[in-house]
């Protein structure tokens, strides 16, 4: 099993969300985030006193899955999340020991 | 006061204004905690709303106990001044006098044969002495200690405001009294100054005195923790924005109802009030826009107060453009004098001098060159003008000096700085155990009751038990 963690801009994701329902993820977490690449961050100003801010919202956007459908699932993802312009976020998929449903108890593939 | 051959006569329209343009004004204090407190960080927000409504609990007493005496007690029934700079404190202490023979003693300011019982006359009042002091909290947001501020609160409102007010509003040096100093400089017509100070409805005593003040307050507290260097952006603007709105609406009674009086200069007041807090909404938007390149939220409600602090001297005494010409003016150069605190280093946090002092000067003096029937611009001579720098020079020197010297015993007393850990990790749950917000959703933030609210001693045994 693979948990695959998407950070995305938040506007993108429905689509995201939406695109992973289609190919019949069952579930997904997502929390919100800050943070910047090489995009670094915005500045704002209040009273004539600019202030940089380098940590933008994101989602991160994470969703457990099983080893075969690890790199279609980011394929997915990357697919709904892409604009194209800077800020888009990274994808990356790390190996699960285990999982385990907590109503039932199952565990593994089962639980996913 | 007039003599009046006949028992005066209440009148009852003029009363019903003034309680509701009394209520309004009170109102405009929670409207100020709340514009100041959405321009602190979230870590501070219910500190800077403390202020403004710790403010309005001891000065609202105060003036009751020995404020309206100081300020008002020589108007009627023999009361005395002192040298002109205030009243005697204890003559009407506590106010049980205004009861009068009939339950409530009517009183005619102007002498314009418009009597309302003197109660509401100085609840009145008092809303003015509460909102002033909330003022100057702006310049010290984010690390002083409750204590202290209340006990400047009082000490302040009781040395700087009170003789300050009664020397402009009750007869005293810097009002158009015979023994006034505009009488001296202009000479005498009819038992009054021949020159009258136009300060309508407080750009002396309450803007440019909370500005002073505001001034001397932060040079003497200091600088926050990380000033110029940490981002201290204000958390919630929509806040900041309602503040401004229920400002502006109390407002009205501020300047109309100085008036004290429902007749035409309090509409023509109301009018010129909007006009030129429209007209420094955008000054203040157009000098951001070409200065930073975008016209904010913050920019368009810090303009609207300082339209409404710019038009509260003049309000009486200008036609609807001359309003407009005032307010435009006072919004442009209030949002160019907001940056003069990085410059110069004093870290007047939410810019109570970059707003109230520079658009209360301004507004004192512009009421000088604009006013209809004695302006310089209007061919009424440079008299006005200069009487109106005189007084503004004045009120600004005296709060300041005065304002300086309560706040360096107060530091050398009680002390003013919270804990730099303390003001790091935030004022309100330092100083008040409390949080603004509670982020993130998660229920009383993954705590728990350590003791019930308490109510009776039998409900906490059994809750312990």
């Amino acid at each position: 099993m693979k948990l695959i963690t998407a950070i995305i801009k938040p506007h993108q994701l429905d689509e995201v969300k939406e695109a992973l329902e289609a190919f019949g993820v069952a579930g997904m977490t997502i929390s919100e985030a800050s943070g910047y690449g090489r995009q670094r961050g915005h500045s704002e100003v209040y009273r004539g006193a600019e202030y940089t801010v380098d940590f933008v919202p994101k989602v991160r956007l994470e969703v457990l899955v099983d080893d075969v459908d690890s790199s279609d699932v980011l394929e997915v993802i990357l697919k709904a999340a892409q604009t194209g312009r800077i800020g888009d976020g990274k994808i990356w998929a790390v190996p699960v020991d285990e999982v385990v449903r907590v109503r039932t108890g199952e565990r593994g593939v089962d639980a996913l | 006061m007039p003599f009046a051959a006949e028992p005066p006569v209440i009148n009852e329209a003029a009363t019903a204004f003034m309680l509701i343009a009394s209520s309004m004004v009170l109102l405009m204090t929670p409207g100020l905690a709340l514009f100041y407190g959405g321009m602190t960080r979230s870590k501070s927000v219910l500190n800077m709303m403390m202020m403004s409504f710790g403010a309005m609990a001891v000065v609202g007493i105060v003036y009751v106990l020995w404020g309206y005496s100081m300020s008002f007690g020589n108007l009627q029934d023999g009361g005395s001044d002192i040298a002109g700079i205030f009243a005697n404190p204890f003559h009407l202490f506590g106010l049980s006098q205004l009861a009068g023979e009939d339950g409530a003693r009517l009183i005619d300011p102007f002498g314009v044969g418009v009597f309302i019982p003197e109660y509401i006359y100085a609840g009145f009042q008092l809303t003015f002495a509460v909102i002033t002091v909330a003022l100057i909290s702006g310049a010290i947001a984010d690390r002083v200690k409750f204590g202290t501020w209340i006990t400047f609160a009082v000490i302040w409102v009781t040395v700087v405001y009170f003789p300050i007010a009664h020397m402009v509003w009750g007869g005293g040096l810097l009002s158009g009294a015979e023994g006034g100093l505009s009488a001296k400089l202009f000479g005498v017509t009819d038992g009054l100054a021949s020159v009258l100070p136009i300060d309508f409805a407080g750009g002396t005593v309450v803007h440019i005195n909370a500005g002073a003040a505001g001034l001397a307050l932060a040079l003497v507290v200091g600088k926050r923790l990380g000033f110029g260097k940490v981002a201290m952006r204000p958390h919630n603007l929509p806040l900041v924005m309602i503040g401004a709105g229920l400002l502006w609406f109390g407002w009205f009674g501020f300047n109309a109802g100085s008036e004290l009086a429902a007749d035409g200069v309090a509409s023509s007041v109301w009018l010129n009030t909007t006009v030129a807090t429209c007209a420094a909404a955008i000054g203040w938007l157009v000098v951001e826009k070409i200065r930073d390149g975008h016209a904010t939220s913050l920019g368009a409600a810090s303009g609207v107060v300082a339209g409404l602090v710019a038009i509260t001297p003049a309000c009486g005494a200008l036609s609807p453009v001359g309003s407009i010409i005032l307010g435009v003016v006072a919004g442009g150069l209030s949002a160019l004098a907001v940056g003069l605190k990085y410059k110069f280093g004093y870290d007047d946090s939410l810019d109570v001098v970059g707003v109230h002092l520079v658009a209360g000067l301004w507004g004192t003096v512009g009421a000088g060159l604009l006013a209809t029937k004695t302006g310089l611009f209007y061919g009424g001579g440079w008299q006005q003008t200069v009487l109106q720098v005189l007084i503004a020079v004045i009120s600004l020197v005296l709060s300041f000096v005065l304002t300086y010297v309560i706040a360096v015993a107060l530091k050398a007393t009680l002390g003013w700085r919270i804990s730099d850990d303390a003001e790091s990790e935030g004022i309100d749950q330092a100083v008040h155990a409390e949080s603004g917000y509670e982020i993130g959703g998660f229920p009383a933030s993954g705590g728990r009751t350590t003791r019930p609210a308490i109510s009776t001693a039998s409900q906490v045994e059994g809750a312990n038990a």
